[in-house]
């Protein structure tokens, strides 16, 4: 589903999308506050909040103390009262000190109260690696969040997407963790509708159809992923799908693609173990076991801290390595 | 706040000179790292220390070896007062095998066990606790140790510090809470991150948890020198935690390629005047402690020190993609 009203159209990145996406769902609802370490003024680490500030006024583009757990918690509270607080968190990797008030309270307050009280706030987040940085400034760490019941999880790969996507987790009545692939922040453009559109939560997209296997990823390592696709184009026909929301995830979709290839490949940037591709995996087993004809390959990063430079191109999933994921499975 | 004729100062001319060195050295390998940075030459983040040298140097020059440290994402001040090696810190800014995590931390997660510093650290008030634990540590051995952690001003916002200094407070602890004062938490202001109460003297924060408050002009080695030492002969005694505000300011960014829009006018040039890397070079050749020529033969050998580093940093190999595995698990391998 989506609602575009004007077919004026911008050409934006995806940093540019997130601020375009934030901007419309500001003016259209009073209640929507951004707040975080550096969002006023400076605009934010990425300047995802430029200009905000200058349009929306102090009093809607809060600059914080360095306090992630109050941040989130007076978000939830803020929620809780009829606000749309859409706190920024500069890295995921800052995340954690805030992991006890997203996952305690956020996830659970429409349940506890059974209903009386909702949290409708969006967690925002850069991730993921590819800028040269260590640790904390790299790292993917979405299924944490996935593993919490009560939360919804959002990964966009395409500036039309954040903005779809970004304004329906704004809408949404339940707190939704929101996670931005930085490494793609400024890497290409796309036409983006000017007026706010949103883009449904919950939905994959099939970004190339194909017949001889299904490749599931999200985020950053959508673009790799269709670009192996290119690579085999002729020899391997690849379905590309790009999951956006993980959490629900788009069970239907999954199924339905690989109930047409048997054969599957899932490309994450997160650690392999315990990462979603086991999820995705399962969900296949239990729905389409016999349509299966190879093991599923998982390309991903490795069971280590996310890297310094030296060893990250080692680390992230990059076409050559996908490529021979996606053999792998194909010559079974 | 506090100057150096505040305190009972032991300082030899040996050691105003060791000072004024110290402080040169982090200006100089702060000031190459910025160059190699714009060059590229260094990737990822890089939080520079320059104007907070005598906050480092002082504090350190208060420790003995058996005591332990935690630092910050501006760490690179800290790890060279406390005698970390030059060159090795450089190949870990430039991400190489002979680094000190093997180029797997950066310039944000120096660490060296030898030289009890449990590391820099890129979380926001993150080395508090963990030099609480050094501290409870030192305690429960019946040592005579002591555990600083240097933090800035946006790092007493975190609930981190708030819980670690209580830890303190209860158990009486030998921990030495050194804030620096830089005036900015990243990029926004100290008025825009605390209460008014406490922007006057932010050792309030450690008020309800019995700390030993003292407040310091932390462009003022001697003075920096002479509050650590009574915190640390409080803590080395048995006479609990301490918090020290140092009052310093930022010559650079938050980090380097930070716009710096939110300095007011002439802000910098007065801070500038205090500058520690101008004003005690100044004040020890006016005493004698040191002559204009043996200063800049002093100069002259820390440049060739940080080019030298710079040259090891740069010849040195980068780590084999195995390497990611070693030290993950003790069974693994690991770190000698």
């Amino acid at each position: 589903m989506s609602q575009t009203t004007d077919t004026q159209t911008d050409s934006l990145t995806l940093v540019q999308a997130v601020r375009d996406g934030l901007r419309g769902e500001m003016a259209r609802d009073d209640s929507v506050i951004v707040m975080g370490e550096d969002v006023g003024e400076n605009g934010g680490v990425f300047r995802a909040t430029q200009g905000l500030i200058d349009e929306f006024g102090e009093e809607r583009v809060v600059d914080t103390p360095l306090a992630e757990s109050g941040i989130v918690g007076t978000a939830i509270g803020m929620a809780a009262y009829g606000m749309r607080p859409v706190p920024e968190i500069q890295f995921m990797g800052f995340v954690y000190p805030a992991f006890d008030q997203i996952v305690s309270h956020a996830a659970r307050l429409r349940t506890r109260s059974r209903g009386a009280f909702t949290c409708p706030m969006v967690v925002r987040a850069p991730y993921g690696g590819g800028i040269r940085a260590p640790e904390h400034h790299s790292e993917s760490k979405e299924a944490f969040f996935v593993h919490e019941p009560g939360l919804k999880v959002v990964i966009p790969s395409t500036p039309y997407d954040t903005k779809g996507l970004l304004a329906a987790a704004i809408r949404d009545p339940d707190p939704v963790v929101f996670l931005e692939p930085k490494l793609i922040y400024r890497a290409f453009r796309e036409e983006v509708p000017a007026d706010p559109y949103t883009v449904e939560l919950g939905e994959a997209a099939v970004r190339r159809e194909g017949s001889d296997v299904s490749v599931f990823t999200w985020g950053a390592m959508t673009r790799p992923t269709m670009e192996a696709a290119e690579n085999l184009a002729g020899d391997v026909d690849v379905e590309v799908v790009d999951l956006r929301t993980l959490s629900p995830l788009d069970e239907e979709t999954i199924v339905e693609s690989f109930k047409k290839t048997g054969r599957a490949v899932v490309v994450h940037e997160a650690p392999k173990t315990g990462g979603l591709a086991g999820e995705v995996i399962a969900t296949i087993q239990e729905e389409a076991l016999l349509y299966q004809e190879a093991p599923i390959e998982r390309v991903t990063g490795f069971d280590v801290p996310y890297p310094l430079y030296a060893l990250e191109d080692y680390y992230l999933p990059e076409p050559a390595r996908i490529e021979d994921g996606i053999r792998d499975v194909v010559e079974f | 706040m506090n100057s150096a004729s505040e305190y009972d100062l032991d300082l030899s001319d040996e050691d105003r000179i060791e000072l004024l060195r110290t402080m040169r050295r982090i200006r100089e390998f702060e000031s190459t790292v910025q160059n190699k940075f714009a060059d590229a030459e260094i990737p990822g983040f890089l939080h520079l220390y320059i104007g907070q040298e005598a906050i480092a140097a002082g504090v350190c020059h208060a420790l003995d070896e058996r005591d332990h440290l935690t630092s910050t994402h501006r760490g690179h001040g800290h790890c060279i007062a406390r005698g970390l090696a030059t060159d090795r810190m450089a190949a870990e800014l430039y991400g190489k095998e002979t680094g000190y995590c093997r180029g797997k931390g950066g310039s944000m997660h120096i660490a060296d066990v030898e030289a009890g510093m449990l590391g820099a650290n890129g979380i926001v008030a993150g080395g508090i606790p963990i030099a609480c634990g050094a501290a409870v540590s030192a305690q429960m051995r019946d040592s005579d140790e002591v555990a600083v952690s240097f933090f800035g001003d946006g790092a007493l916002s975190e609930g981190a510090f708030h819980e670690s200094f209580n830890l303190a407070g209860t158990w009486n602890l030998p921990l030495v809470g050194i804030i620096e004062n830089n005036q900015y938490g990243e990029m926004t202001g100290l008025d825009e991150q605390h209460p008014p109460a406490a922007l006057d003297d932010l050792t309030i924060y450690g008020e309800p948890y019995g700390a030993a408050r003292d407040r310091v002009d932390g462009m003022d080695v001697e003075a920096v020198y002479g509050a650590a030492k009574q915190a640390v002969e409080r803590g080395r005694t048995g006479g609990g935690p301490s918090l020290v505000e140092c009052v310093a300011y930022r010559f650079e960014g938050h980090h380097e390629g930070d716009s710096q829009f939110y300095r007011d006018e002439g802000e910098y040039d007065e801070w500038k005047q205090k500058d520690p890397l101008l004003t005690y070079p100044e004040k020890l050749i006016d005493e004698g402690v040191i002559t204009e020529e043996e200063y800049a033969e002093m100069e002259a050998g820390i440049e060739t020190e940080i080019e030298e580093a710079i040259e090891f940093a740069r010849e040195s190999d980068l780590p084999d993609p195995s390497e990611a595995y070693e030290g993950l698990y003790s069974e693994g391998g690991g770190h000698a």
